[in-house]
């Protein structure tokens, strides 16, 4: 493994000085590990977890339906919250005082109400309004409709998501298109882009590495999120959980079912999200560095056998 | 005062009349009077403070003038006359308009995430809506004349200050514009990488393009300009050909100026 010393070459001669006693790493370091190996035996060990259990409904039809759900909804809400919150930043950012206004007073409304109650408010709206109708505002109408067939329940759980989460994505995405350098947007004037092919072409695409991070954030947050769902009945991830559980009472398990299903789908984005950071910092550094699978492939390549090069 | 160039021609590609520009209540141009001519190189010099480049961001409507007269080969830059009536622009037309004019930054302003080509191919593609065949072959004959052909493929982090600005030099002309601006092209630029940016200048101005160059390189003014000026505090102070204002200044505050700077 070792590198012929520098002196062994007849250069300088190496340093070997005695190293540096850390005995207080060591204690802790065994602390931990005891206690760890303690936490490890109860997990494995206890009978209360039901680990049995566990494996029986990994994958029953029920808990993959309601992944299926949890998935769908996640997808759903966080498209809805970028469209409409990239929408809402630009309108922030508007000089008309009108449209900057609208947008901050939504962003005010939806940012400044729990998630929980409006999901409840959407879920309860159909059953106040008498009906819904598109027509001259003010004015006659020519579609009428029960809100009742308009909001269902998975538009229920879908507007209480994904307009919440609209207002957070305004201000990731305000954010993200104030890092922007003024002269970019200068220069792609100068050479005669329209205000809007400049925001698409320049702008947002520099503005994406300062958006992705807390936008992976909040989809992680969003994939727990939707569990809410389960105040109204819908029949995600956690929703799927519960109805078993109600049925059997064996709720440790099942929620441990649960978990290790919500960890592999935020461990699957967690993911996701390193190569799309990786993508859109292309320009930004002057050389990408490596993902951990180039490493590994660097270093068979680089110590195969362990031989050391000469 | 007025600055005319040295070919004199009857048609100003710019033409400036009592041009006046304020901040709020700062006012930093008061009352610009010039003229530039076709193919003329037109060096604007001055400290800085002194509305040069304000003036320059006036030429492409970057900054609206608040009185007075700017117009582009004929035409008034910003507003349309009709009668004795004067009319904005829309955002559109303006937009038109700056697709013939070139621009360059003091800090060169490329586009991050785009490659060298990409920078370059960026408007022709998606502001003219060029084919992108047509554009490529453009692009590359155009680094090649700024010598970066092999730099086609780097972005432009990759790249020296030198280097950068040559590609944003290619990036204005891919619009084949009438009139380039130079804002200090070398001004944010290491003293040995000034030279090669300069070249460049040169060759455009040797092809007879019409360019209006705010720099502190009193050699290239001397050399390349057919046309000087001296600005400070918003107003034309000195104006005629390099090799006179420079060696034979008649206003003391150019002298002041030119002392400090040669």
């Amino acid at each position: 493994m070792a590198d012929p010393l520098p002196a062994e070459r007849g250069e300088a001669e190496a340093i070997k000085a005695i190293p540096v006693r850390h005995p207080g790493r060591w204690v802790a370091a065994a602390i931990i590990l005891v206690l760890a190996a303690q936490l490890l035996h109860w997990v494995v060990t206890d009978s209360a977890l039901q680990w049995g259990v566990v494996g029986q409904y990994l994958f029953n039809s029920q808990i993959l339906t309601g992944v299926e759900n949890t998935i769908k909804l996640t997808i759903i809400a966080m498209v809805m919250g970028a469209v409409l919150g990239i929408g809402l930043a630009v309108m922030r950012l508007s000089k008309n005082p009108i449209v900057s206004g609208v947008a901050w007073i939504y962003i005010w409304f939806f940012r400044g109400t729990p998630v929980l109650v409006q999901l409840i408010f959407w879920f309860n709206l159909p059953s106040v309004l008498r009906s819904v109708s598109l027509g001259i505002p003010f004015g006659p109408s020519w579609f009428h409709t029960d809100p009742k067939d308009l909001i269902t329940q998975l538009i229920a759980v879908c507007l209480g998501l994904g307009l919440n989460e609209a207002a957070y994505m305004a201000e990731i995405a305000r954010a993200g298109i104030l890092s922007v350098d003024e002269g970019q947007v200068e220069a792609a004037s100068a050479l005669g882009m329209t205000r809007l092919l400049a925001m698409r072409r320049i702008v947002l695409p520099q503005a994406m590495r300062v958006i992705i991070p807390p936008t992976g954030n909040e989809t992680i947050s969003m994939l727990k999120t939707t569990s809410l769902a389960v105040f109204v009945a819908y029949n995600e991830l956690l929703g799927a959980a519960t109805n078993v559980y109600s049925r059997t009472y064996q709720i440790i398990p099942l929620l441990l079912t649960a978990s290790i299903w919500y960890l592999f789908m935020t461990s699957v984005l967690t993911i996701g999200q390193y190569y799309l950071e990786r993508h859109y910092a292309r320009g930004a550094l002057r050389e990408l560095p490596l993902t951990p699978l180039q490493k590994l492939r660097l270093l068979g390549q680089r110590n195969p056998g362990g031989a050391a090069p000469t | 005062m007025t600055a005319t160039g040295s070919s004199g021609a009857a048609h100003p590609m710019v033409q400036a009349q009592g041009v006046h520009k304020h901040f709020g209540r700062l006012e930093v141009l008061k009352g610009v009077d010039l003229e530039v001519a076709p193919r003329d190189v037109f060096c604007l010099i001055g400290p800085s403070g002194s509305g040069k480049s304000t003036f320059l961001r006036c030429i492409n409507h970057l900054e609206k003038i608040s009185a007075g007269r700017l117009s582009v080969d004929g035409e008034l830059v910003g507003y349309r006359q009709q009668g004795d009536k004067l009319y904005e622009l829309r955002d559109r037309e303006v937009c038109q308009k700056r697709q013939e004019i070139g621009m360059v930054f003091q800090h060169f302003n490329l586009f991050p995430h785009m490659t060298a080509l990409g920078n370059v191919m960026a408007a022709p593609v998606r502001v003219r809506k060029e084919a992108k065949a047509v554009v490529h072959e453009r692009a590359t004959r155009l680094l090649d004349r700024v010598g970066l052909h092999d730099k086609a493929d780097c972005y432009p982090a990759q790249l020296s200050g030198g280097q950068q600005q040559r590609v944003a030099i290619a990036r204005a002309l891919a619009m084949e514009p009438k009139l380039m601006l130079f804002d200090e092209p070398t001004s944010a630029l290491d003293p040995e990488l000034v030279g090669e940016v300069l070249d460049v200048m040169r060759d455009l101005a040797a092809e007879g393009m019409t360019m209006i160059v705010v720099t502190h390189e009193m050699g290239f003014a001397r050399e390349v300009g057919d046309a000087l000026v001296f600005m400070d505090e918003g107003v034309v102070v000195e104006a005629g050909t390099p090799r006179d204002v420079i060696n034979n200044p008649q206003h003391e505050r150019t002298k002041g100026f030119l002392s400090k700077v040669l």
